[in-house]
């Protein structure tokens, strides 16, 4: 049963916080509903990193979006880690708390690269124990969300949308919804994205990443430093009739670009919106 | 292979790309694994490029990148953040280049402005509070971002110039070492060279978490009225330079 309540909906669109725009956000209004800011980077004692979380926060929702904790690891977490991020959660009072389906750290090596799962019991067991204590250490469920992924294992019995649906039925958590990630791993694995969308439990979708790629060699790369593409703005429509609204921006990781070619590119995502929107209405 | 073991062979692929965890990982098809070990080292030569922009371009992209190949050889990623990955850098440039101080002492410098960015904050002293204070029992307590050394190079020289945007002067070595504090003003990591024996009187100060240390330090070298006019002076610097952020309230009688 899970021990927190389901995190809340929010219907609304906003983009990563990132350096380049800090004084965008500072000094004038930015046409945003939330900002998501990379937890680490505010995981730190003092300074002007959590001075500017501070004033930002006083203007927008924010959510939390981790890259460490390293939810597949079979050591289990890092108590620091979530004491560290326990104290930031209780500073911000975050819209969401997010991390990714992966895993970094094995013994005391730890790669800070989000490496894959095999879609196992065995490391169901595993994610699910370490999405327990997570939440625990948190107070709140949290979102999880899906990598881009370059390896799949031969031997796992189970998808990746079975896998995300038994970990969100078993923890309470809600999922963080990466279209990009979806669309590079299908293109590597050679599954259907569409199908992929349909396969998860809509009703735990609480948030969508949208965000681009890059080609190298023979494999789609998760690059993040690209517009959001074509074949990614579909997965977004359809998403759209399955999730209906949700918290959706535009993760930019590389190659910033200046704040009003990200604010475009969210305006196509409201218009999208939008349009689901009114047909679902009509 | 339980999960536990797979952890095992693909930390043993990301830090040595032997081929026995790689046939065990993949069957064969080496591909995406191969765009995993580039991964993981692109992000952490990033981190140090990121950590260290000075000594990249005083030293040249192709030697900041050897020495980081050589890095992270030697030194896998341990923290839980990143951010701390380039602590210990200097340690290896001085593995590679021992005859060249200078590259450690700038490696020292970057990773202390780093640090101090993001140290716990602590306000400045109010000048009107301590007006009542016994300097002689006071204890003192300095920025938490606070560091300090000795240099024997022209490090702190090198560092400044590529900071305002001009050319480096060559390394060169100093005639007597010189002390070099790092601490954070406001939101501002600062780097400031002081004279050896000011040096010495802060660090002392530190150490002691007092002003009566330093002040015996500098009566002894100086004599009592030239010291004590020294440490007058150091005492006012440390205050409005927000080097000392706290003082014990210890009254007067």
């Amino acid at each position: 049963m899970p021990a927190h309540p389901s995190p809340p909906v929010f219907a609304g669109f906003g983009l990563g916080l990132r350096r380049e725009h800090y004084r965008d956000f500072l000094d004038t209004r930015v046409p945003v509903d939330f900002v998501e800011v990379i937890s680490e980077n505010f995981m730190v004692a003092g300074g002007q990193p959590l001075d500017i979380l501070r004033r930002v926060r006083e203007r927008h929702p924010v959510a939390l979006h981790g890259v460490s904790m390293s939810l597949g690891s079979a050591d289990g977490l890092r108590r620091d880690y979530l004491a560290r991020l326990r104290a930031l959660v209780d500073a911000v009072d975050p819209l969401y708390v997010s991390d990714h389906l992966s895993w970094s750290r094995i013994g005391r090596f730890n790669s800070h690269d989000l490496l894959p799962l095999p879609y196992t019991e065995d490391a169901l067991d595993v994610v699910c124990a370490n999405v327990h204590r997570a939440q625990e250490a948190l107070g709140r469920a949290m979102l999880i969300e899906n990598p881009s992924s370059y390896l799949a294992f031969a031997d796992a019995p189970l998808t990746e949308w079975e896998f995300l649906a038994s970990i969100c039925e078993r923890t309470g958590c809600g999922l963080l919804l990466d279209l990009n990630n979806v669309y590079v791993s299908a293109a590597n694995h050679g599954f259907g994205p569409f199908a992929w969308i349909d396969g998860i439990p809509a009703q735990r979708v609480r948030q969508i990443h949208l965000a681009g790629h890059s080609q190298g060699g023979s494999l789609l790369i998760d690059t993040h430093d690209q517009p959001v593409s074509d074949g990614v703005w579909s997965l977004y429509a359809h998403a759209l009739t399955r999730c209906g609204p949700v918290a959706t921006m535009i993760e930019r990781d590389d190659a910033i670009p200046p704040l009003a070619g990200l604010l475009a590119e969210l305006d196509v995502a409201r218009r999208l919106g939008a349009a689901s929107a009114m047909r679902e209405a009509a | 292979m339980n999960l536990h073991a797979m952890q095992r062979d693909f930390r043993r692929w990301l830090t040595s790309s032997e081929a026995a965890p790689a046939r065990r990982l993949t069957g064969g098809d080496r591909r995406g694994l191969a765009v995993y070990q580039n991964n993981y080292r692109a992000q952490l030569v990033g981190c140090l490029e990121a950590t260290y922009p000075h000594l990249r371009t005083f030293i040249g992209a192709a030697a900041f990148h050897h020495a980081a190949a050589v890095h992270i050889g030697r030194l896998p990623p341990r923290a839980w953040t990143l951010d701390a990955y380039g602590a210990g850098f200097g340690a290896t440039l001085g593995a590679i280049w021992p005859a060249n101080p200078d590259l450690q002492e700038l490696a020292w410098i970057e990773w202390a402005l780093a640090s101090a960015f993001v140290a716990r904050d602590a306000g400045p002293l109010d000048p009107a509070r301590l007006a009542a204070v016994d300097w002689e029992r006071a204890r003192l307590d300095f920025a938490p971002s606070l560091h300090e050394a000795l240099l024997t190079t022209n490090a702190a020289d090198i560092w400044t110039a590529l900071q305002d945007g001009g050319p480096a002067p060559a390394a060169a070595m100093l005639a007597a070492p010189a002390g070099v504090v790092v601490w954070r003003r406001g939101h501002v990591a600062r780097l400031r060279v002081l004279d050896l024996l000011d040096h010495e009187a802060l660090a002392l100060a530190r150490a002691e978490r007092s002003f009566a240390a330093p002040c015996a330090l500098l009566v002894a070298r100086l004599g009592a009225d030239a010291g004590v006019a020294r440490a007058g002076a150091l005492l006012a610097d440390w205050i409005a330079s927000e080097l000392l952020t706290r003082v014990s309230a210890t009254r007067r009688p």
